[in-house]
């Protein structure tokens, strides 16, 4: 009997779950605020709060410049910001959304912008209709401008002359601009990150073209194999790094790239470079900005070796960490003093030739966050420890593709 | 059972969980073996890896106890949860690796661009994910129970206590090689004490009368009733009794029961001969396993079945530890080839079970009286064989099923932990995928506390259902039909699955018991997968003005090979864009 009784209670749990689920993110989503209203003194206040509201919803979708849908979403709000009976947003060729009453004008009222269009001033006009008791007779058009340059137009339409309407369109006219303004403006910001990205993209360094070459050349009498073996080491390498398309790779590229890198390396320094790795094969296919781990890889090689004479040891390791890969670089180095290291990361000392930590720092920060930039740990003379966390999945970003809009 | 090995032979297996997850197969390479350690993970390891994980409690006993139960209509059970993987791979599996979503709520935002779609697939995964943990840790402590006579939580405690440990402590590092192990361990530990069943079997003279309705004992057998039970008697029986049956108390008696039902109390022993038919507890009023689904099935089989074949196919995709094991491949070819892997093994495996279930209703009849059907896989070399080599066969056995709670409650907490961290936790960071690691365990403990009722292979199926009517539409409809749109995925996510997870917990409840509406709510499938294939299309083209504008390029990086990708795409988007106009 228990065990019905008990059954029914778990029933009754596991079916409350999703609805509690399902309450908590309404209450959410519903909990704008719009109940604190009740809150607000006079009429004339409560007048002012409901136009800002309304302002404040009709902004959002404009934000993402002026397109059938935007114009869609926000025409509604611009209505009920006005008080009128029609209204509707144009681009230079077509109606993009009419709200309200009247829209067999449609036609009538794209042939009559040219005019506005073409000046960008605004005007009113009577508006002809064979219909006895057509709601609207009579509408004025307020330009919406970016930058001096004429966008479309804001149409209000009324069933008769108002000097009221007329100022109000061009107010609304003008915030709509406003948001527009901004709209570009962020699409500005967008570019300028990716130009910025792309300028950050790594490239390698000169100094280690020149070693490579003279590496590969004391080999060319002596060994002539080994000679061979490494200029075409160098020519994938070169080949990875200058390659064109995409801003992203997988972490089996990149490592392939650090293998040809360490094998030339490695002929330069012989003995005294050693290093181990340690690769999950489950992270292999992660992707991540293309060359982001060559550099920390040289970095940790010239710290390594900076100043001494004997061996130095470099260890790389690539975790699997359920959604997340966590690519360690370790070196038992000279280390570096944090405060200088900081400094570099804030870009505000640059570190003495090669592309820094900073670099890699700002892409991982630019495409995965701010939460996901490198770790560093280190000390004057105990090595470093770079840490990088790279999520298996984020929106945008996949070897193909170029850099994920913000 | 003799305990003598069991014990030591499960306690190796959670060891040597334990010792693999925290550590990991520390293999230092040098750089002359780059090449070798940046080599992807090939299809076979990974078929083998995924099937480790998805081979669970209810592939190991649950089949076996439910065609011991019920005959060879069961045999749908191990057909559906292989067919699955065909199904996955003629429409998810290549195109869902090169959407490079590593969850299934990231692929819903890799399709749709739409945070709501996303923490909606997120709840459905952690939804599911507690459904298919239920029977795991359920079919834990029925093992235990079995092995040592232990508390039936214990076993279910002992599971929850080293995932939690072992996923907190770091994930399960090397996973790949560890769910690899897993699957030939499991194999290993069915297909050999199998054999040498099957060979006692052939020394007993081979008898073939296995599925002849009703299972009769072969020899006289003592049946001690641990929990109250109605039996149904079709004929009237003749056994011994020393205990209480129908408020009667019998002390050794022989007694004669007329056709009917009959309540035996607990602790009731019931002493058959040889020959008499077995009869089986009254599914509607038992409170053990083996009970409330198959009422349904008894009044409608034809529907049942159906329910049954639509859920197992079509959830498999939709299954969170599944689809997380297809990102390791390097590619959308090698996806497609680890699928067609992942059928061999599994349908290998899959032929062993039924060898078992058919066995026991041959030699543990009685089983089915108990209610302890799900045990028919441990107690049959025991019972068949016996001496040392049964309690060794008996002990690897055992060793296997915890295996199998092992690797897939393992995998389940990862991809519910995960999804609790990212999408329902406040902030981020390790300390809060441990707090998602013991919230993923801690849920389905509690329940498994609460409902005891369902056989861990029907309990399996539900879950199934719930994936089969929120995911299956998502992934179908999101690879193959362009005009998808969030507010339509989103609808039918919740339509279907939510009316699927109701109809579940309805069924967990035990209400209604039976009737038509019971065999509608135990197997939903059937009526809440087009639900949410309808209403996703029906909503997705009543909402034309939401389609992603991204959703041209998306589709052709689903769909073109990764080598055509990768410069050229964008041409092609362009030329898909085009020829929309």
């Amino acid at each position: 009997m228990s065990g019905e009784v008990s059954g029914f209670l778990a029933g009754v749990f596991v079916a409350v779950l999703p609805l509690l689920a399902a309450g908590f993110w309404l209450g959410r989503r519903t909990a704008r605020p719009r109940n604190s209203l009740g809150g607000l003194g006079t009429p004339v206040e409560h007048a002012t709060f409901q136009t800002l509201h309304t302002a404040t919803l009709a902004a959002p979708p404009l934000r993402a410049g002026l397109t059938e849908e935007t114009a869609r979403r926000s025409a509604k709000r611009l209505r009920t910001l006005l008080g009128t009976d029609a209204l509707c947003l144009t681009d230079h060729e077509s109606v993009l959304a009419w709200e309200g009453v009247g829209e067999h004008h449609r036609a009538e009222i794209m042939e009559r912008l040219g005019g506005p269009l073409e000046t960008g001033r605004g005007e009113a006009f009577r508006l002809t209709c064979d219909i006895i008791d057509c709601p609207v007779r009579w509408a004025v058009v307020a330009p919406l401008t970016v930058d001096d340059r004429v966008h479309g137009a804001l149409v209000a339409c009324a069933p008769r002359e108002s000097a009221v309407l007329v100022r109000a369109a061009g107010e609304v006219a003008r915030w709509v601009s406003v948001q527009l303004e901004l709209a570009d403006l962020d699409q500005s910001r967008t570019r300028l990150i990716e130009a910025e990205i792309k300028a950050l993209r790594a490239q390698i360094s000169p100094h280690f073209i020149f070693n490579s070459l003279a590496v590969i050349a004391s080999f060319v009498r002596t060994d002539p194999e080994r000679a061979r073996e490494l200029l075409l080491e160098f020519a994938d390498f070169t080949r990875y790094s200058f390659r064109r398309h995409g801003d992203f790779t997988t972490l089996a590229d990149e490592l392939h790239a650090i293998d040809h890198y360490l094998a030339l390396v490695r002929a330069r320094f012989g003995d005294r470079l050693s290093v181990t790795l340690q690769i999950a094969p489950e992270v292999l296919p992660v992707t991540l900005p293309f060359l982001c781990l060559q550099p920390l890889v040289e970095n940790a090689v010239k710290h390594g070796l900076e100043g001494r004479t004997d061996k130095s040891h470099i260890s790389i390791t690539a975790q699997d960490a359920g959604a997340e890969a966590l690519v360690v670089i370790e070196d038992d180095g000279v280390g570096m003093e944090p405060e200088v290291l900081r400094r570099i990361l804030a870009g505000e000392s640059s570190p003495s030739g090669g592309i820094g930590l900073s670099n890699v720092d700002e892409r991982l920060r630019q495409v995965y966050g701010d939460d996901r930039g490198l770790v560093i740990e280190t000390a004057v003379g105990a090595g470093m420890k770079i840490t990088a966390r790279l999520p298996k999945y984020q929106p945008g970003v996949h070897p193909d593709g170029g850099i994920p809009r913000a | 059972m003799n305990d003598t090995y069991a014990v030591p032979a499960v306690a190796l297996v959670v060891v040597a969980t334990v010792f693999v997850g925290a550590f990991g197969l520390r293999i230092s390479r040098t750089t002359s073996d780059f090449y070798v350690a940046s080599r992807t993970v090939g299809p076979r390891l990974n078929a083998a890896a995924i099937s480790g994980e998805y081979l669970s409690a209810a592939s190991f006993l649950g089949i076996a106890g439910l065609v011991l139960v019920q005959g060879p209509d069961m045999l749908w059970y191990p057909v559906g949860y292989t067919a699955g993987y065909l199904v996955l791979l003629l429409f998810v599996a290549a195109p869902l690796r090169r959407s490079g979503a590593y969850t299934l709520p990231d692929f819903a935002e890799a399709r749709l661009a739409s945070k709501t779609v996303r923490r909606l697939a997120g709840a459905f995964v952690v939804g599911v994910g507690w459904l298919y943990l239920l029977p795991q840790l359920q079919g834990a402590g029925l093992t235990l129970n079995v092995l040592t006579d232990a508390p039936e939580w214990l076993g279910g405690v002992i599971v929850a206590v080293v995932v939690c440990a072992t996923v907190a402590a770091g994930g399960m590092r090397s996973i790949t090689f560890v769910q690899a192990f897993q699957y030939w361990l499991k194999l290993t530990a069915l297909l050999v004490p199998a054999l040498f069943l099957v060979l006692a079997w052939q020394g007993d003279g081979g008898p073939r009368h296995a599925f002849d309705e009703p299972a009769e004992f072969r020899e006289q057998r003592v049946v001690r009733v641990d929990e109250t039970v109605d039996l149904k008697l079709a004929s009237p029986l003749t056994v011994t009794v020393s205990g209480t049956i129908d408020g009667r108390r019998h002390d050794d008696r022989r007694i004669d029961l007329p056709v009917g039902t009959h309540r035996i109390d607990r602790g009731t022993r019931l002493t058959f001969t040889k020959g008499d038919t077995v009869p089986v507890a009254d599914r509607a009023t038992n409170g053990g396993m083996s009970t409330s689904l198959a009422a349904g099935r008894e009044e409608r089989p034809l529907y049942a079945t159906y329910g049954l074949i639509l859920a197992t196919f079509l959830g498999t995709m939709g299954l969170p530890h599944v689809v997380v094991r297809f990102y390791t491949s390097p590619h959308g070819v090698a996806a497609r080839r680890t699928t067609v892997v992942v059928l061999g093994l599994i349908g290998a495996f899959y032929l062993l079970p039924p060898v078992y279930g058919a066995l026991g209703r041959l030699y543990a009849p009685d089983l089915a009286l108990t209610g302890d059907a799900d045990a028919a896989v441990l107690l049959l070399p025991d019972r068949m064989i016996g001496g040392l080599g049964g309690d060794l066969l008996g002990a690897l056995v055992a060793g296997g099923a915890f295996a199998a709670f092992l690797s897939t409650a393992s995998g389940l907490t990862m991809a519910v932990a995960g999804v609790l961290t990212q999408d329902v936790l406040p902030a981020r960071g390790v300390r809060h995928f441990r707090l998602g690691t013991v919230l993923a365990m801690a849920v389905p403990l509690a329940a498994s506390g609460l409902v005891g009722g369902l056989p861990v292979a029907d309990a399996v199926g539900l879950a199934f259902a719930v994936s089969a009517s929120s995911f299956c539409p998502l992934l179908v409809l999101g690879i193959w039909w362009r005009r998808l749109t969030p507010p339509g995925a989103a609808a039918g996510m919740l339509v279907g699955g939510g009316s699927a997870l109701l109809a579940v917990a309805a069924t967990m409840a035990g209400y209604p018991g039976t009737g038509t509406l019971h065999a509608l709510l135990a197997w939903p499938a059937l009526w809440s997968v087009p639900l949410a294939f309808l209403t996703m299309v029906l909503v997705s083209l009543a909402t034309p003005g939401k389609v992603p504008a991204e959703t041209p390029a998306i589709l052709a990086r689903f769909h073109l090979p990764e080598e055509l990708v990768g410069g050229r795409t964008r041409a092609a988007t362009k030329e898909i864009e085009l020829w929309r106009r």
